[in-house]
């Protein structure tokens, strides 16, 4: 079973994506912003991060080049989810080296057409 | 609904787009034909059944058909038809027709336009390749309406995350407002007009690949088989037709055989397309 860390301060956002990605056979952590995500995987590498772009502390930008610049790691697949839906964001996210980019609002098919896409379905 | 009024229009609709409607399907006529007939300025369905008996009036037939028609699209829809392109069919066009170089592409139910240009998006992904080539990439459909919005080429958010991967949003497309439209390079390279799969297919001309996907599905045995075989005749004898992954040839037409190991694929039984393929 493959692991995913998602990654938002909302808690409803969250579970709506915890319930997709369970039925995608997917186990689940959670985080609640860029810190706290880098702790999880600091403790426990995931194999995908869904990612939100604005929230306290540290965003999700941060988070990834962060995450990008851990060496000697096994590194994640990243897809943003973000009502950032402007193709300076998307843009920006993919150079700091995100896989794929879901423009909210997202469902199941979005998320699960965007998954399978970086070969994770 | 009463039964008279269903057989009414079930049988209008199988004669005018092959749409073959089993009576478990009254809610889909009512779901889609009660708006059309407030639209008319009309109460009720019964009384769009009325006035159709009454008058025969094409422009309503023609709404009826076209609202009953279903036009779900999205982009690379189903991988494996265009992995299958890119990978086996642009490389043995490329060796069949390389001293030509022309090739012509048919979307046979194109709907609002995402199959022709994903296609399209592939050979511009290899535009190096392709670029001194005549290219004719056409798009049909019977619902005019849907025509419209493929040759806008304007997608709704929702629209652009089904199938289409990130970095092809970045390279085809632009933000207008809340929708995104594909490039004019893309625009450009596909044509888009009517059509009806029922009538004959002369002045078609000669198509080196089709794709007539999810749509025989709607259509009885008979239908389907006239279908196939006049699309048999519009296409080269090394070419290739795809059909949806719930369809099929067999026990319907000889006209064309299945690609072994290759769901949806399936080629003139007497063509050599497999050959050229490195499939056969």
């Amino acid at each position: 079973m493959k692991l995913c860390l998602v990654v938002d301060d909302s808690k409803v956002i969250r579970k709506v994506a915890r319930r997709i990605l369970e039925e995608l056979n997917f186990e689940i952590e959670e985080a609640v912003d860029g810190q706290d995500a880098l702790d999880v995987c600091d403790r426990n590498m995931p194999d995908v991060v869904l990612l939100d772009w604005n929230m306290p502390v540290m965003d999700g930008l941060d988070f990834l080049k962060a995450l990008r610049s851990r060496e000697g790691v096994e590194q994640p697949v990243v897809v943003f989810c973000t009502t950032e839906n402007d193709m300076a964001h998307i843009r920006t996210a993919i150079e700091a080296g995100a896989n794929e980019y879901i423009m909210k609002p997202f469902d199941r098919e979005i998320i699960e057409a965007k998954f399978s896409q970086v070969g994770l379905l | 609904m009463k039964t008279e009024d269903f057989e009414f229009l079930s049988g209008m609709l199988k004669e005018r787009s092959g749409l073959m409607l089993t009576p478990d399907k009254v809610y889909l006529l009512e779901s889609r034909l009660t708006p059309l007939a407030r639209k008319r300025g009309l109460d009720t369905l019964d009384a769009l059944v009325q006035k159709l008996r009454m008058s025969r009036d094409e422009g309503l037939i023609k709404d009826v058909t076209e609202a009953m028609t279903t036009n779900e699209s999205f982009f690379f829809r189903d991988n494996t038809p265009f992995e299958l392109f890119k990978d086996h069919v642009l490389p043995a066009m490329d060796k069949a027709r390389g001293t030509q170089k022309r090739l012509r592409i048919w979307c046979a139910a194109a709907s609002t336009g995402q199959e022709p240009y994903s296609l399209a998006i592939l050979l511009r992904e290899n535009w190096m390749k392709w670029q001194n080539w005549n290219i004719e990439i056409v798009g049909t459909d019977i619902c005019t309406q849907v025509l419209e919005k493929a040759k806008a080429g304007t997608y709704s958010q929702f629209e652009v995350q089904r199938g289409l991967p990130i970095q092809m949003l970045i390279k085809y497309f632009r933000q207008e407002g809340d929708q995104w439209r594909i490039s004019d390079d893309i625009r450009n390279m596909v044509t888009f007009r009517p059509f009806n799969l029922l009538s004959n297919f002369i002045g078609m001309g000669t198509f080196d690949v089709i794709y007539c996907r999810n749509v025989l599905i709607y259509f009885d045995q008979t239908t389907k088989k006239g279908v196939l075989e006049r699309m048999r005749k519009c296409l080269a004898d090394d070419g290739t037709l795809f059909l949806g992954a719930a369809e099929t040839v067999l026990g319907i037409t000889d006209a064309f055989r299945p690609v072994r190991g290759h769901r949806g694929m399936y080629v003139p039984t007497d063509g050599a397309a497999e050959k050229l393929m490195g499939l056969g």
